[in-house]
Protein backbone atom coordinates (compact mmCIF):
# COMPACT_ATOMS: atom_id res chain seq x y z
CA UNK A 1 0.00 0.00 0.00
CA UNK A 2 2.74 2.48 0.82
CA UNK A 3 4.32 2.05 -2.93
CA UNK A 4 0.81 2.92 -4.04
CA UNK A 5 1.29 5.62 -2.39
CA UNK A 6 4.69 6.86 -3.50
CA UNK A 7 4.05 6.40 -7.08
CA UNK A 8 1.40 8.85 -7.12
CA UNK A 9 2.38 11.19 -4.24
CA UNK A 10 4.07 13.36 -7.64
CA UNK A 11 0.99 13.47 -10.24
CA UNK A 12 -1.76 14.81 -7.60
CA UNK A 13 1.25 17.07 -4.95
CA UNK A 14 -1.08 19.02 -2.95
CA UNK A 15 -4.28 17.00 -2.89
CA UNK A 16 -2.93 13.35 -2.27
CA UNK A 17 -0.82 14.50 1.09
CA UNK A 18 -4.17 16.25 1.85
CA UNK A 19 -6.26 12.68 1.54
CA UNK A 20 -3.60 11.16 3.54
CA UNK A 21 -4.54 13.15 6.44
CA UNK A 22 -8.22 12.95 6.10
CA UNK A 23 -9.38 9.60 4.09
CA UNK A 24 -11.58 9.80 1.48
CA UNK A 25 -11.87 9.50 -2.34
CA UNK A 26 -12.61 12.05 -4.91
CA UNK A 27 -10.85 15.00 -3.47
CA UNK A 28 -12.79 16.85 -5.34
CA UNK A 29 -14.17 19.18 -2.76
CA UNK A 30 -11.45 20.36 -0.44
CA UNK A 31 -12.02 21.48 3.32
CA UNK A 32 -15.36 23.78 3.59
CA UNK A 33 -15.07 27.35 4.03
CA UNK A 34 -15.60 27.84 7.86
CA UNK A 35 -18.88 29.58 7.21
CA UNK A 36 -20.56 30.82 10.25
CA UNK A 37 -23.87 29.64 12.00
CA UNK A 38 -26.24 32.00 11.02
CA UNK A 39 -28.28 31.64 13.76
CA UNK A 40 -25.80 32.10 16.36
CA UNK A 41 -25.17 35.13 14.81
CA UNK A 42 -28.71 36.60 14.98
CA UNK A 43 -29.17 34.95 18.57
CA UNK A 44 -32.00 32.94 17.60
CA UNK A 45 -33.01 30.62 20.81
CA UNK A 46 -36.37 29.25 19.42
CA UNK A 47 -37.35 28.11 16.15
CA UNK A 48 -40.77 27.99 15.95
CA UNK A 49 -41.65 25.31 13.56
CA UNK A 50 -44.77 27.62 12.30
CA UNK A 51 -42.02 29.84 10.79
CA UNK A 52 -42.66 28.64 7.34
CA UNK A 53 -41.02 31.02 5.16
CA UNK A 54 -37.49 30.82 7.52
CA UNK A 55 -38.23 26.52 7.19
CA UNK A 56 -37.99 26.69 3.79
CA UNK A 57 -35.07 27.84 3.19
CA UNK A 58 -33.13 24.52 4.24
CA UNK A 59 -35.51 22.71 2.32
CA UNK A 60 -34.28 22.52 -1.23
CA UNK A 61 -36.92 21.04 -4.35
CA UNK A 62 -37.05 17.61 -3.55
CA UNK A 63 -37.95 18.50 -0.14
CA UNK A 64 -34.69 16.88 2.07
CA UNK A 65 -33.52 18.59 4.78
CA UNK A 66 -29.99 20.14 4.13
CA UNK A 67 -26.86 19.06 5.92
CA UNK A 68 -25.13 20.60 8.26
CA UNK A 69 -22.35 21.58 5.79
CA UNK A 70 -24.34 22.97 3.28
CA UNK A 71 -26.71 24.82 5.71
CA UNK A 72 -23.88 26.16 7.73
CA UNK A 73 -25.55 26.09 11.04
CA UNK A 74 -24.00 25.05 14.32
CA UNK A 75 -24.77 21.63 15.99
CA UNK A 76 -27.29 23.03 18.37
CA UNK A 77 -29.19 25.00 15.89
CA UNK A 78 -29.01 21.59 13.03
CA UNK A 79 -30.84 20.07 15.55
CA UNK A 80 -33.49 22.57 16.04
CA UNK A 81 -33.80 23.10 12.83
CA UNK A 82 -34.20 19.28 11.80
CA UNK A 83 -37.08 19.14 14.84
CA UNK A 84 -38.82 21.92 13.51
CA UNK A 85 -38.86 20.80 10.06
CA UNK A 86 -39.97 17.50 10.93
CA UNK A 87 -43.15 18.53 12.85
CA UNK A 88 -43.88 21.19 10.20
CA UNK A 89 -44.40 18.15 8.00
CA UNK A 90 -46.64 16.53 10.70
CA UNK A 91 -48.73 19.59 10.52
CA UNK A 92 -48.63 19.67 7.03
CA UNK A 93 -46.83 22.80 6.11
CA UNK A 94 -44.12 21.36 4.57
CA UNK A 95 -43.70 18.43 2.53
CA UNK A 96 -42.54 14.95 2.91
CA UNK A 97 -40.86 14.57 -0.81
CA UNK A 98 -41.62 16.88 -3.41
CA UNK A 99 -41.64 16.34 -6.56
CA UNK B 1 -51.25 18.93 40.29
CA UNK B 2 -47.58 20.86 40.00
CA UNK B 3 -46.80 23.48 38.36
CA UNK B 4 -48.60 24.11 34.70
CA UNK B 5 -47.22 23.26 31.50
CA UNK B 6 -47.79 24.83 28.63
CA UNK B 7 -48.88 23.69 25.44
CA UNK B 8 -49.45 24.52 21.79
CA UNK B 9 -52.07 22.46 19.91
CA UNK B 10 -52.28 22.69 16.36
CA UNK B 11 -55.25 21.43 14.33
CA UNK B 12 -56.59 21.56 10.82
CA UNK B 13 -60.31 21.81 9.91
CA UNK B 14 -61.84 20.07 7.09
CA UNK B 15 -62.08 23.10 4.08
CA UNK B 16 -65.82 22.50 3.54
CA UNK B 17 -66.50 24.31 6.78
CA UNK B 18 -67.96 27.58 6.21
CA UNK B 19 -66.57 30.44 8.51
CA UNK B 20 -68.57 30.27 11.66
CA UNK B 21 -68.51 26.24 11.80
CA UNK B 22 -64.84 27.45 12.45
CA UNK B 23 -65.70 29.64 15.07
CA UNK B 24 -67.99 26.91 16.29
CA UNK B 25 -65.49 24.32 16.52
CA UNK B 26 -62.68 26.02 18.19
CA UNK B 27 -64.98 27.41 20.58
CA UNK B 28 -66.07 23.63 21.52
CA UNK B 29 -62.62 22.90 21.59
CA UNK B 30 -61.60 25.67 24.11
CA UNK B 31 -64.55 24.88 26.23
CA UNK B 32 -63.49 21.05 26.75
CA UNK B 33 -60.24 22.68 27.88
CA UNK B 34 -61.61 24.92 30.03
CA UNK B 35 -64.18 22.37 31.77
CA UNK B 36 -61.37 19.91 32.47
CA UNK B 37 -59.34 23.16 34.12
CA UNK B 38 -57.00 24.59 31.70
CA UNK B 39 -56.52 27.76 30.55
CA UNK B 40 -56.18 29.17 27.33
CA UNK B 41 -53.33 31.48 26.79
CA UNK B 42 -53.58 32.61 23.20
CA UNK B 43 -56.16 31.36 20.07
CA UNK B 44 -55.72 31.97 16.62
CA UNK B 45 -57.03 31.32 13.70
CA UNK B 46 -54.27 31.17 10.74
CA UNK B 47 -56.30 31.28 7.77
CA UNK B 48 -57.02 28.56 5.18
CA UNK B 49 -53.86 27.43 3.99
CA UNK B 50 -52.89 24.91 1.05
CA UNK B 51 -51.71 21.79 2.64
CA UNK B 52 -48.30 20.60 1.30
CA UNK B 53 -49.63 17.18 0.83
CA UNK B 54 -53.15 15.55 1.18
CA UNK B 55 -54.84 14.68 3.78
CA UNK B 56 -57.92 12.15 3.18
CA UNK B 57 -57.95 13.83 -0.38
CA UNK B 58 -57.99 17.23 0.56
CA UNK B 59 -55.59 20.00 -0.71
CA UNK B 60 -56.13 22.59 1.88
CA UNK B 61 -57.33 23.48 5.42
CA UNK B 62 -58.43 25.95 7.96
CA UNK B 63 -55.49 26.27 10.44
CA UNK B 64 -56.17 26.98 14.18
CA UNK B 65 -53.77 27.47 16.60
CA UNK B 66 -54.21 27.52 20.51
CA UNK B 67 -51.70 28.01 23.56
CA UNK B 68 -52.73 25.88 26.49
CA UNK B 69 -51.82 25.77 30.17
CA UNK B 70 -52.57 23.11 31.95
CA UNK B 71 -51.48 19.40 33.08
CA UNK B 72 -51.28 16.21 31.12
CA UNK B 73 -54.63 15.06 31.46
CA UNK B 74 -56.22 17.72 29.99
CA UNK B 75 -54.72 17.63 26.59
CA UNK B 76 -55.29 13.39 26.60
CA UNK B 77 -58.84 14.43 27.18
CA UNK B 78 -58.49 17.07 23.93
CA UNK B 79 -56.94 15.05 22.28
CA UNK B 80 -59.30 11.90 22.20
CA UNK B 81 -62.36 14.34 21.13
CA UNK B 82 -60.06 15.44 18.48
CA UNK B 83 -59.70 12.22 17.51
CA UNK B 84 -63.11 11.33 17.36
CA UNK B 85 -64.43 14.56 15.63
CA UNK B 86 -64.46 13.88 11.35
CA UNK B 87 -64.16 17.86 10.61
CA UNK B 88 -60.28 18.10 12.85
CA UNK B 89 -57.92 16.36 9.91
CA UNK B 90 -55.11 16.32 12.16
CA UNK B 91 -54.19 17.70 14.93
CA UNK B 92 -50.52 18.01 17.05
CA UNK B 93 -49.64 18.90 20.51
CA UNK B 94 -46.06 20.35 21.89
CA UNK B 95 -45.32 20.63 25.14
CA UNK B 96 -43.21 24.26 24.72
CA UNK B 97 -42.95 25.37 28.57
CA UNK B 98 -38.83 23.75 29.16
CA UNK B 99 -38.41 24.83 25.34
CA UNK B 100 -39.12 28.13 26.71
CA UNK B 101 -37.74 27.85 29.81
CA UNK B 102 -34.29 27.52 28.28
CA UNK B 103 -34.49 30.24 25.90
CA UNK B 104 -35.33 32.72 28.23
CA UNK B 105 -32.25 31.26 30.46
CA UNK B 106 -29.82 31.66 27.28
CA UNK B 107 -30.87 35.02 26.41
CA UNK B 108 -30.94 36.32 30.19
CA UNK B 109 -27.09 34.79 30.29
CA UNK B 110 -26.34 36.52 27.08
CA UNK B 111 -27.85 39.62 28.15
CA UNK B 112 -25.88 39.23 31.90
CA UNK B 113 -22.60 38.40 30.00
CA UNK B 114 -23.05 41.68 27.48
CA UNK B 115 -23.58 43.89 30.44
CA UNK B 116 -20.40 42.58 32.33
CA UNK B 117 -18.52 42.66 29.01
CA UNK B 118 -19.77 46.35 28.91
CA UNK B 119 -18.87 47.64 32.53
CA UNK B 120 -15.43 46.49 31.95
CA UNK B 121 -15.05 47.87 28.68
CA UNK B 122 -15.96 51.34 30.43
CA UNK B 123 -13.50 50.78 33.40
CA UNK B 124 -10.96 50.15 31.49
CA UNK B 125 -11.56 53.45 28.58
CA UNK B 126 -12.40 55.32 31.06
CA UNK B 127 -16.30 55.36 31.80
CA UNK B 128 -18.04 58.49 30.07
CA UNK B 129 -21.71 59.18 30.28
CA UNK B 130 -21.66 58.35 26.48
CA UNK B 131 -20.87 54.60 26.24
CA UNK B 132 -22.64 53.77 29.50
CA UNK B 133 -25.82 54.85 27.97
CA UNK B 134 -24.98 52.85 24.89
CA UNK B 135 -24.40 49.49 27.03
CA UNK B 136 -28.03 50.17 28.36
CA UNK B 137 -30.02 50.39 25.40
CA UNK B 138 -27.77 46.97 23.98
CA UNK B 139 -28.86 45.16 27.17
CA UNK B 140 -32.32 46.33 26.40
CA UNK B 141 -32.61 45.34 23.37
CA UNK B 142 -31.26 41.80 24.10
Amino acid sequence: MSSNYEERENSYGFEREYERAMPGRGGSRRMQRRKICRFCMEKVDLIDFKDVRLLQSYIPERGKILPRRISGACAAHQRMLAEAIKRARNIALLPYAAD
Amino acid sequence: MAEKRTYEVVFIIDPGASDDEVMRLSEAVQKIITGQGGTITKTEVMGKRQLAYEINHKKDGTYVLLEVEGSGAEIAELERRMRVNDQILRYMTIRVDEDRRRADKLKDRRARKAARRNVAKNKSSGASAGSKARSESESDEA
